[in-house]
């Protein structure tokens, strides 16, 4: 049951040699975003939900900059160990399946992701951003948000023919869904179309549950929340398996 | 018998790849599986690993029924692959160590055996290179050593040798009569016949999905082919072919060369014309896949 740990851990060690890198990438972005708009836009901005626009960001910037971690690590890095390194070949000859390294592969790429949340947070604790301390919670929501995105992520990876295939789950999904799932702003202001669309996709979710814990507040229908979250992360990490053993057994 | 493969059929997209494949490798030896490119020997390794099911037939692995138990029996089983595939993230050392974690072998155990595993790669001294400082001989011994990792009763190995210069080729030679000579089993793909006829104790030739001829080089030629050939060749030497008939037991004709089989060449080669040169050598293994497999390219 825990075979996919030794891939996990290979992808950790290669990650712990290049640590400064991986980690100023993974945060360098967000963080400028979070304070470029947080503190720019906000200043022109009255409070939002009861909370200074930057602390309203701030929550959605943690569960996106969660998700980018997610996806990229489990496209763009697991596709170079499939496709071009050959790295899941090799895994192959020993004693380990298919279904183990899509697992590795998906938990080791949610965990980066919770990294870059947990990474975010402690800057909202050390900027005073967060109403009270149970914003820790926030903690394994992240680790979820990223599981969700590792998923979706590593199906993406595994029916890629190409690096140009990212480009449009990139830009067709990712993007569009950042601007609808009330990172920077209520998604209550979206038309009710548009609304709906953002509550069948996961980092609604995940902001919903985030926000609140910042302004200080239990999140209201956490499970349906939670429930979402899961659900992509289970049925996602199945699909995968199910493509990946398609892609292999050839 | 340490693998076993009976009508062993798979099919890519409605072309049948491996037909009807029988295979009985034994506890020892160095087996040979050669064939022509497309004849399905990379297949054929796939399936015995239980990386792809087959669509009929019954492998077993080391007593193991392949592909339900394949994984079982893959802790046993080394594999080096017909392209390189080491990790370019780690150096030397640690790409053992890396693979070893995934056999569940313990961090202390891998380090123990590193000195010897690259003692035997000829690498000793380089274990904390990058990979991308290796040449392709190099690379081609770690993989190798990275094969052995988990003290392997089997090693399978897809065209061992394929773009080695001579030295490097011979080197990996000379490892792998070492590891005959410890008892372990090989079982290697090639289509380079000289490294069959030395390594090989037997041999397959396989050719659309199936095996040929079965047996030891010696047994292969013995069986299949006369003793002696000349070859002859230069212009007007095909209007020469039908003279050439008459003084040995068979011919085959390729462009401006003519290719004279007999047990008996003598009285051929005092027949060849001035103007002709011509080659006089025992018959090869090459010589018998030749016949077996037909002179056609296979692309």
């Amino acid at each position: 049951m825990l075979r996919w740990i030794a891939v996990w851990r290979r992808n950790m060690l290669v990650w712990r040699k290049l640590i400064a890198a991986a980690v100023l990438s993974n945060l360098a972005d967000p963080l400028i975003m979070l304070f470029g708009l947080g503190y720019g836009l906000g200043a022109l901005l009255p409070s939002i939900e009861g909370m200074s626009y930057i602390a309203f960001f701030a929550a959605g910037q943690l569960c996106t900059a969660t998700m980018f971690t997610a996806s990229f690590e489990s496209m763009f890095s697991s596709f170079s160990r499939m496709h071009g390194q050959k790295t899941w070949d090799a895994i192959l000859h020993a004693p380990l399946t298919i279904d183990d390294i899509v697992a590795g592969e998906i938990i080791w790429a949610a965990s980066k992701a919770w990294l870059t949340g947990s990474t975010i947070l402690a800057v909202i604790l050390v900027f005073g951003l967060a109403a009270s301390p149970w914003v820790v919670l926030a903690l394994p929501a992240a680790f979820l948000v990223g599981l969700a995105f590792a998923s979706v992520g590593l199906i993406m990876c595994v029916l890629a023919k190409n690096w140009d295939f990212f480009s449009f789950y990139m830009t067709l999904v990712m993007t569009p869904m950042m601007m609808i799932s009330g990172v920077f702003f209520p998604a209550e202001q979206l038309p009710g179309w548009l609304a709906a669309i953002a509550k069948a996709l996961p980092l609604y979710h995940g902001v919903e549950i985030v926000r609140p814990l910042v302004a200080g507040r239990f999140p209201d229908h956490v499970v349906v929340h939670l429930a979402v979250l899961i659900g992509y992360a289970i049925v996602g990490s199945a699909a995968a398996i199910y493509f990946a053993r398609r892609r292999f057994s050839a | 018998m340490i693998l076993s493969a009976a009508g062993l059929r798979k099919s890519y997209g409605g072309t049948e790849v491996v037909s009807g494949l029988d295979l009985a490798v034994e506890r020892g030896e160095c087996f040979g599986l050669l064939g022509p490119n497309g004849a399905g020997k990379t297949t054929t390794l796939r399936l015995c690993l239980g990386l792809t099911a087959p669509d009929g037939g019954e492998i077993r692995l080391l007593g193991e029924p392949v592909p339900q138990r394949a994984r079982e029996a893959r802790e046993r089983v080394g594999v080096v692959p017909q392209f390189d595939n080491l990790d370019p993230d780690f150096t030397v050392a640690e790409n053992l160590q890396v693979f070893g974690r995934y056999f569940g072998l313990e961090h202390e155990a891998v380090r123990r055996r590193i000195p010897d595993l690259l003692e035997f790669a000829g690498l000793s001294g380089r274990a904390d290179a990058r990979i991308a400082a290796l040449s392709g001989g190099m690379k081609r011994r770690l993989t190798l050593a990275r094969a052995l990792v988990n003290d392997p009763q089997l090693v399978f190995m897809d065209e061992p040798t394929t773009g080695l210069d001579p030295q490097a080729r011979h080197l990996i030679w000379e490892r792998l009569r070492r590891l005959t000579a410890e008892g372990k089993t090989l079982v290697l793909t090639t289509h380079f016949m000289e490294e069959a006829e030395r390594l090989c104790h037997r041999l397959a030739i396989m050719d659309r999905g199936r095996i040929i001829a079965t047996g030891s080089p010696r047994a292969l030629i013995a069986e299949h082919i006369e003793s002696q050939v000349v070859e002859v060749h230069g212009t007007g030497v095909r209007e020469w072919t039908e003279k050439a008939k008459l003084h040995c037991a068979r011919v085959e004709v390729a462009g401006d060369s003519v290719f004279c089989y007999g047990n008996e060449v003598e009285e051929l080669l005092r027949h060849v014309p001035k103007d002709l040169s011509y080659l006089h050598r025992p018959a090869s293994l090459e010589d018998v896949f030749l016949k077996l497999t037909g002179r056609d390219l296979r692309d």
